[in-house]
């Protein structure tokens, strides 16, 4: 078990430019069932062996694909997430970065009490270790086991990933939620997905600074969770007012501060790493039992 | 992106918002003309700048005649405003606003912003006009009321009269609310604002609504499909070198320390500056070069960096995920001889390819600190500024 992907996921790329072509090549090589892309005007072609569609129903009808990837550009990574949903997948990831948050804000109301789940945008994408890759993410840094990680970040994921694997503590599946202000899903989605996967045995939350995301996770940690989650809060020396490079990452009118997420979560019994060389010790820490 | 209040004014008028009448000067002569032209008993001049607390820094002024409009205009125009928003370092008055007197009767607060955590719009009001609404929120939050708009249908005439409602406006005021908060929140769905503060909403003696003052911001992400609020941008309001990293593509944030940070990925690099402060050190900026880096992104960072005279070491911290640490390192030695990099450099290389990295700054030639956990990158990064042998 794992969670939002694994070795029976069928997947799509909706757009074959070069970073779409690049990936979905080492999603393959991660053997990811990548069954086709999707490519308006390309339709009935062939891409790195991968047959191309002119539109995503297309696709899902002949491919039976239950997930699919968005790599479109920003003016179009909205609609690109409505097609996929629209054409009945389960599960669509979006890497874009840079996608107007209106488009966004109306995206994610249109998606409201349908079956697809929103993973991003702007977020690295999800692996479940030694089964499927699905994004951008480095694989080769992940190895299985029991420890869930839930990120809003890329690059930092693959540091705490990275620790957990030195210190011989495997992944159960590794999430980047995305940095932007509005996106599918949000912590507690993917704490209760952790929660209810006999696999995973931890959480290792990683949160930055802006909005109240880490807040809403603390008390859903307290009132639903019993398995243990670390966390570390990135930003805790940022400037108020200034956008941290993710959309989303900015402490406006003195609210997103990374003090008050840390309070919150502890507050909620998770232990914080206080530095981000910290991450997988703290982890270790609290669960000995996990480290091989 | 901001933008000044007399552009936002300008861009309110066009959705049906009423705002006072004014004219844009930056000259006393054309504030005296401008004066002259509103043909008001009493004209205000208002500093025109990027930051709120204009009033109390003395950027906000009555003048009684043309005369005096020109008088007022030539010590504001060239003065530093230094608000609690700008900085100790202050922003150079470039323009003044012009604008026709009104009579007050009431000051309201009236906000459209996006609501990250409900993932709607919020219309905030207040009957506290003119005080930041930071300031109401923590001192009288019942004052402030809040109405969500779902995105799917939009502004009703319902939420309308709540706040009309609410802020305790008489019945024949609704339509006039409706006319003012329609436009405003057209404006904010059709130019992709973040958000939209009418602060103060003036009730005028007559009954009439007034947009006093107004601050808009944008998406950024939006901007391209926007050129009419792109040329609003005022190169001369930003910080020069954040302006160019944007250009760069590059994200970058100014900040006081001496260590300069060069880190691939924004949550990375965001604990970097954390890493730093733990180790005693106070970072100099924030920088991202992007999760997927090359060879000239880290050169233009470099530059960048090496622009601000406070920096006395340079940290490089990257995380090889599927960009090739090899491949990084070869760009740091190419841009560190080509611009002779004048300070310690401290460089962590970690995930794929690292050891093939490393020994690629290891044969270099160049002076740089080797670091291999993120741990040792922050020690001997301070201890390198410090000017300590790590």
């Amino acid at each position: 078990m794992a969670i939002l992907c694994d070795e029976k996921t069928k997947l799509l790329i909706q757009g074959l430019g070069k970073m779409g072509r690049f990936h979905a090549g080492l999603s393959r090589a991660y053997h990811t069932q990548v069954v086709g892309g999707v490519a308006p005007g390309k339709g009935g072609s062939e891409i790195d062996g991968m047959p191309v569609f002119d539109t995503m129903r297309e696709a899902v009808q002949t491919t039976g694909a239950n997930a699919s990837v968005v790599f479109v550009p920003p003016p179009g990574a909205a609609d690109a997430i409505l097609e996929a949903a629209d054409a009945g997948v389960d599960l669509v990831v979006c890497i874009t970065e840079g996608i107007p948050v209106l488009d966004m804000l109306r995206a994610k109301r249109a998606l409201r009490g349908g079956r697809t789940r929103l993973l991003g945008p702007n977020c690295p994408g999800v692996v479940t270790p030694g089964k499927c890759r699905i994004g951008i993410m480095p694989a080769q840094i992940t190895r299985p086991g029991p420890v869930g990680v839930i990120s809003r970040s890329g690059t930092l994921t693959y540091e705490a990933v990275d620790q957990l694997s030195r210190l011989g503590i495997g992944q159960s599946t590794c999430v980047g939620i995305g940095g932007d202000p509005i996106i599918g899903t949000n912590f507690v989605d993917a704490l209760a997905l952790f929660e209810a996967d006999p696999q995973t045995r931890a959480v290792v939350l990683i949160g930055e600074i802006g909005g109240s995301a880490e807040e809403t996770a603390a008390e859903f940690v307290k009132a639903h969770m019993k398995k243990p989650v670390v966390a570390f809060i990135a930003g805790q020396n940022a400037p108020s007012g200034k956008r941290m490079g993710h959309a989303g990452a900015i402490i406006a009118g003195g609210k997103g501060r990374a003090s008050d997420k840390i309070a919150a979560l502890e507050a909620a019994g998770v232990r914080v790493a206080m530095s981000p060389a910290e991450i997988g010790e703290t982890l270790a820490k609290r669960c000995p039992e996990l480290r091989k | 992106m901001n933008v000044h209040e007399y552009q936002a004014k300008e861009l309110l008028r066009g959705f049906g918002v009423p705002v006072p009448p004014g004219r844009l000067a930056t000259t006393p002569a054309e504030a005296e003309s401008a004066a002259r032209q509103l043909d008001s008993k009493v004209v205000v001049v208002k500093a025109q700048v990027h930051a709120g607390g204009r009033g109390k820094a003395g950027g906000i002024k009555l003048a009684k005649s043309p005369a005096d409009a020109k008088r007022i205009a030539s010590e504001i125009l060239g003065m530093t405003l230094r608000t609690h928003q700008t900085g100790a370092e202050g922003k150079l008055v470039r323009k003044v606003w012009i604008e026709a007197g009104c009579e007050i009767e009431r000051e309201l607060y009236l906000a459209v912003v996006l609501d990250r955590a409900a993932e709607d719009f919020a219309i905030i009001a207040s009957t506290e006009g003119g005080m930041e609404i930071e300031e109401v929120a923590s001192r009288a939050p019942e004052k402030i009321l809040t109405v969500h708009v779902d995105p799917a249908t939009g502004l009703q005439s319902f939420h309308v009269r709540r706040i009309a409602f609410g802020l305790g406006l008489p019945a024949e005021s609704v339509a006039k609310l409706e006319v003012f908060l329609g436009g405003l929140y057209r404006l904010f769905v059709a130019k992709d604002a973040s958000l939209a503060e009418i602060n103060p909403l003036v009730v005028t003696q007559g009954g009439d609504l007034l947009a006093l003052d107004c601050k808009l911001n944008f998406d950024d992400n939006a901007l391209f499909r926007h050129a009419d609020v792109r040329e609003l941008r005022d190169a001369d309001e930003e910080d020069a070198r954040e302006r160019e990293a944007s250009e760069l593509d590059l994200a970058y944030v100014g900040l006081d320390g001496d260590v300069g940070c060069l880190v691939n990925g924004a949550g990375l690099a965001m604990a970097t500056l954390d890493m730093l402060r733990a180790a005693g050190g106070a970072p100099a900026n924030f920088l991202d070069v992007g999760g997927g880096t090359n060879q000239e992104r880290v050169a233009a960072a470099f530059r960048l960096i090496l622009e601000d005279p406070q920096v006395k070491a340079i940290l490089v911290n990257i995380f090889g995920g599927i960009v090739r640490c090899d491949l990084v390192a070869e760009g740091v030695v190419a841009a560190a001889k080509e611009l002779g990099v004048r300070v310690p450099l401290v460089v962590r290389l970690q995930g794929t390819n690292a050891a093939e990295g490393r020994k690629i700054l290891e044969s270099s030639g160049l002076d740089i600190t080797p670091a291999e956990t993120f741990r040792e990158a922050g020690e001997r990064a301070v201890a390198a500024a410090r000017g300590a042998k790590a």
